[in-house]
């Protein structure tokens, strides 16, 4: 009997309050499909700059998410398992891209990483190389604003995870780089998956800190965001088009991971 | 608490406009000193006018005490998007005539007045680092071809907003010398690379130079006379409080308006 309510019924006060997320999350969506002016999509979509934008915000996603995991999961890791003293500091430092503005973040980014910044002017003199306005720049905006989302995912897994398994490893004998490769991220698997994706679809939504930091020119940094902006500034159905581009290919790709990757984890 | 009452008689106001007699300029009563305006005049103005409307604005509430201004600095296409969209305002000021008609074919105005102007200049940093400079002995305003070259990073507005298809304009008149390495989102968006000396060099209105101080250096060049952007105000059809955008607009081209413009840097129109 309660076996039974628990699959299927949901109570009341959980399910209006959840129906109106559902709703708040999904009309302004429902909202973009319907005014959305079809007979454009054709023209838009076979015009070379859409195309170009789309690939650029694919593959600058996709290198923040590796930048993001390769740097990110071991950070995870010294949030949720060293004592380090001063860790709470430290967390509360790496995710300050959460609540800082991204224009801001870009602004930043400029004063450490321009040609003028403190390190970028050193690279500067030195090799004559700029990051600013370089797709290298769009990657490291969208790894500056999304990678905290990664890193509190992990440390949130790596905390939840049970310890005693990584114990167990070191009283066999394994030490504490084995265990990490071989036990912790194994167990904390689908955590870095869903870390990685929160990555992955903050990084392509992108918006502030990349116009700021990496500027806009078609084809170098002009990432779908940019393009969807800017479009709106001169024709909003346009931009009802891009928008509507960009939704369709980020639900197919999540969908496709899901389906493939994330599949055994999220039934579990 | 006192915003509250100010809407409520703004939206008297309005009730009154819609039921008044159908005499123009009636519907608030405006005495020829205006001393009865009232209410919340709310104006959508582009972001290079933020510095002087907003002195403006101040001088406006201390001859009308009852009125509170408020103000909504964009870029102006960013406004006439928001304008069409239903946004309440009163008075719209328009960096160009383009955005202006976009809100003109909409419905949402009638009779643009300008009111100002504005031409590019060529900002550099301070530093200077690309060393560019008019050549020495040259007669009158030299061409843009004649102080950048084409190795510099530039930075321009992106054609979609007014500073950008002006920048465009000058750029082909001087048989494009440079290719920018990046459109900016808007005017104020390219001031501040220069500033932080991140580009050798932008295209930016007089004013933005005017309000940057020392924090530029801008050398003028003869093709920014071919792109003169023309400034447009407008009541709007359906202003909640028109005689008070009415009397902002008087304002804005009195001579103590016009000379506030010219010390922002906006060239006489």
């Amino acid at each position: 009997m309660s076996r039974r309510r628990r699959d299927g019924g949901v109570p009341a006060p959980l399910l209006v309050p959840a129906l109106l997320a559902v709703a708040f999350l999904v009309l302004p969506l429902a909202g973009l499909v319907v005014r959305a002016p079809w007979s454009q999509i054709g023209p838009q979509l076979a015009s070379p700059g859409v195309g170009q934008a789309l690939r650029l915000s694919l593959v600058s996603a996709t290198l923040a998410t590796a930048v993001s995991l390769l740097l990110g999961v071991p950070l995870a890791w010294v949030l949720a398992r060293s004592t380090l003293r001063g860790r709470s500091v430290l967390r509360a430092l790496v995710t300050v891209p959460l609540v800082l503005p991204p224009v801001v973040g870009g602004v930043a980014l400029f004063l450490v990483l321009g040609r003028q910044g403190i390190v970028g002017r050193w690279l500067y003199e030195a090799t004559g190389f700029s990051l600013p306005f370089t797709t290298a720049a769009v990657v490291v905006a969208e790894t500056f604003v999304a990678m905290p989302f990664l890193v509190i995912s992990v440390e949130g897994a790596l905390r939840a995870a049970d310890a005693r398994f990584e114990d167990a490893a070191a009283t066999l004998g394994a030490d504490r780089w084995t265990t990490f490769r071989r036990v912790t991220l194994p167990l904390v698997a689908p955590g870095i998956a869903a870390g990685a994706v929160l990555c992955w679809a903050r990084a392509l939504g992108e918006f502030g800190a990349t116009i700021t930091f990496a500027g806009n020119f078609p084809g170098t940094t002009q990432t779908m965001p940019l393009a969807v902006y800017l479009a709106l500034q001169r024709d909003p159905e346009a931009a009802i088009v891009l928008s509507l581009v960009l939704l369709a290919v980020s639900l197919a790709t999540l969908l496709l991971l899901r389906g493939r990757w994330l599949g055994r984890t999220v039934s579990a | 608490m006192t915003h509250r009452s100010l809407l409520a008689v703004a939206a008297a106001l309005a009730l009154t406009a819609c039921s008044g007699p159908p005499v123009d300029g009636a519907a608030a009563g405006p005495t020829p000193d205006g001393s009865d305006l009232s209410g919340t005049l709310t104006v959508f103005a582009a972001a290079s006018l933020t510095d002087v409307f907003t002195t403006l604005g101040e001088e406006f509430e201390r001859q009308h005490p009852q009125v509170d201004v408020q103000f909504s600095f964009a870029g102006s296409s960013a406004l006439a998007a928001q304008l069409t969209q239903g946004a309440p305002a009163d008075l719209f000021a328009a960096a160009d005539e383009a955005q202006m008609a976009r809100v003109q074919d909409a419905g949402l105005v009638e009779d643009p007045a300008e009111f100002a102007a504005n031409r590019l200049v060529l900002a550099v940093p301070p530093a200077n680092p690309a060393g560019l400079r008019p050549p020495e002995g040259g007669a009158g305003v030299p061409s843009l071809a004649d102080i950048l070259t084409s190795d510099v990073t530039l930075a321009v507005c992106a054609e979609e907003v007014p500073c950008g298809a002006a920048a465009a304009e000058v750029l082909a008149a001087a048989g494009s010398p440079a290719t920018p390495d990046t459109y900016e989102e808007d005017v104020r968006a390219v001031l501040t690379k220069v500033e932080l000396g991140e580009v050798d060099a932008g295209l930016v209105y007089v004013s933005d130079v005017v309000a940057a101080g020392d924090g530029v250096v801008a050398f003028a060049f003869r093709e920014g006379e071919q792109a003169v952007n023309r400034y447009e105000a407008a009541v709007l059809t359906d202003a909640p409080n028109p005689a008070a955008a009415r009397a902002f607009s008087e304002l804005v081209r009195s001579d103590a308006g016009q000379a506030a413009l010219g010390a922002a840097g906006f060239p006489p129109s």
